[in-house]
């Protein structure tokens, strides 16, 4: 293990980028510079995942939101070129509300967590070695239903999404 | 030595050496150790990059004698330093800038390409004990640094604002997110029988000569093999996948308005890239460093992975083109449930203990 002192550096400076970039992500005019936002974002997290000694979900994070679905964003703002060569707005008239509500929701959480032992964790505990292969007995074995009944609606909603893009010939 | 997390157990003499001089010089202790980081990287970039600038005329070479030329002749032994001196035309050339260009992402697009190529070399096992950390998420780590790659080759196209360099970008990231899933398989083909994902387990598990390694393990390893090679020749878009860059249809794709040392990156991150692919592929499938005992273990690691390389220049300059409809189709229809079933197969034999 490092110094937590290091740790803790780290942890401030990712937690920076991951609220810069989450903000500009809503921010910004230009959509594809949006998109470049998120995957910095995403990458953020990925990095929170490596301080918490979760290399695999580190991976993870970055092959699925990074490697897959990001890419598969800008490759549709690429595809749809009104959407992409036009300046837009991110606000629009029911903006008070929306900032009330999220408010209310920040507000709710930082309650709710406050009330939890989070300011109380261990600092000494020693991660496990190989969390891959607990990771995989435990999703092979125990959850092995639940990590099905995901695939499957996974396949559903691909299937479901290529359905409705699909135009019919008659 | 509690101070090494890394595993440069060959070089360690190396550096415990430079260790000892940097702390006689007086240098702070919590420096030491960032300091040898630094150089570890250092190490690999210039190793890398001597690689690249050798691809790049080896290349050259193999096209010219294929197509009955000498290529290269002028400078040194049959012009053994001709990229040094394009190199060095390189880094002099004015950088144009294309006034439209959207400006951070013109800029960063290069940058990102090339730190995404030299990314996957953290976990590369070059010989026995030369490795700079050997993460036990090895594999999946390449594969998640690599992604990176498109995301700048997207960027570029964008940046550039040039029809035909974001035609380039848009078809390298169909292409890539539809050849990375038989490539995937086709390395977790091997992972079952590893049963570990860090590079230096994968190597350790085929030790010994030829019928060891993964490629010889009938009827899947060949299989998983030629499956690999071919969405590792997709993934770094060489031809007969090089529809990003086709020279005919978009001038060279992605990289059209990117001058000097600009193009110089992306050139250079090219070839890392087409070395990474095919180290990776000496590593899952033909045991790595393994051989015989009284070569050095690098220097089979070189020449298996250059093997490769070589490989996937003459496809290069053999096959001609596949157009767009015809590699998503190949890779859709027939590559991904190839590769499936072999995993399916794969998955039996492992179950029933088939294998030897």
């Amino acid at each position: 293990m490092t110094e937590s002192a290091d740790i803790g550096i780290v942890f401030w400076v990712l937690s920076f980028v991951i609220l810069v970039s989450a903000f500009m992500v809503v921010s910004l005019k230009n959509i594809f510079h949006c998109a470049l936002f998120l995957i910095m974002c995403l990458f953020s997290v990925a990095g929170i995942f490596v301080l918490l000694d979760a290399e695999f979900l580190a991976a993870a994070q970055v092959l699925i939101y990074v490697g897959a679905v990001a890419i598969l964003m800008i490759f549709a703002i690429m595809l749809t070129s009104n959407l992409a060569s036009r300046k837009i707005r991110q606000v629009n008239e029911n903006v008070s509300v929306g900032v009330f509500v999220s408010v209310l929701f920040a507000l709710a959480s930082i309650i709710l967590i406050a009330q939890t032992h989070i300011w109380h964790y261990k600092t000494d505990f020693t991660p496990v070695e190989n969390s891959i292969v607990i990771l995989g007995k435990y999703l092979m074995i125990q959850y092995v239903l639940p990590f099905e009944v995901v695939s499957i609606l996974l396949l559903a909603s691909l299937i479901g999404a290529i359905v409705l893009a699909r135009k019919e010939r008659s | 030595m509690s101070f090494w997390p890394i595993a440069v157990l060959e070089l360690y003499p190396v550096f415990s050496w430079l260790h000892d001089l940097l702390a006689s010089i007086g240098l702070p202790s919590a420096w030491l150790q960032p300091l040898i980081y630094l150089l570890l990287g250092a190490m690999i970039f210039g190793i890398l990059s001597l690689i690249a600038l050798f691809l790049v005329w080896w290349e050259r070479k193999i096209a010219a004698h294929i197509q009955q030329r000498f290529g290269p002749m002028r400078h040194g032994w049959h012009g053994w330093y001709q990229t040094i001196m394009d190199a060095v035309k390189l880094l002099q050339k004015e950088d144009i800038r294309v006034v439209t260009r959207d400006k951070v992402v013109f800029f960063w697009a290069p940058v990102i390409c090339f730190v995404a190529a030299f990314l996957a070399y953290v976990v590369m096992p070059w010989g026995d004990g030369l490795i700079v950390a050997d993460l036990n998420i090895g594999i999946l780590y390449i594969l998640a640094v690599t992604t990176f790659t498109v995301i700048s080759l997207l960027m570029a196209g964008w940046g550039s604002n040039n029809k035909y360099a974001l035609l380039g970008g848009m078809r390298s990231a169909a292409q890539v997110v539809s050849y990375e899933v038989p490539m995937v398989v086709s390395i977790l083909t091997v992972i079952i029988f590893v049963g570990s994902l860090s590079m230096v387990d994968i190597v350790k598990s085929q030790s010994g000569l030829l019928f060891n390694w993964y490629i010889f393990r009938f009827p899947f390893g060949p299989i998983a093999f030629i499956t690999y090679l071919i969405a590792a020749t997709a993934e770094v878009n060489r031809t007969p996948f090089d529809i990003p860059e086709a020279e005919q249809e978009l001038v060279s794709g992605y990289n059209v308005e990117y001058s000097g040392m600009k193009f110089a990156m992306f050139f250079l991150a090219e070839f890392v890239n087409m070395f990474t692919v095919s180290a990776i592929a000496a590593t899952l499938f033909l045991g790595g460093w393994n051989g015989w005992e009284f070569i050095p273990s690098w220097i089979w690691f070189l020449f298996k992975t250059l093997l490769i390389v070589l490989l996937l220049m003459l496809f290069r300059w053999t096959y001609p083109r596949l157009r767009v409809d015809q590699l998503m189709e190949f890779a859709w229809k027939f590559l991904i449930p190839v590769t499936f079933a072999n995993l399916i197969v794969a998955g039996i034999f492992k179950y029933l203990g088939w294998y030897w």
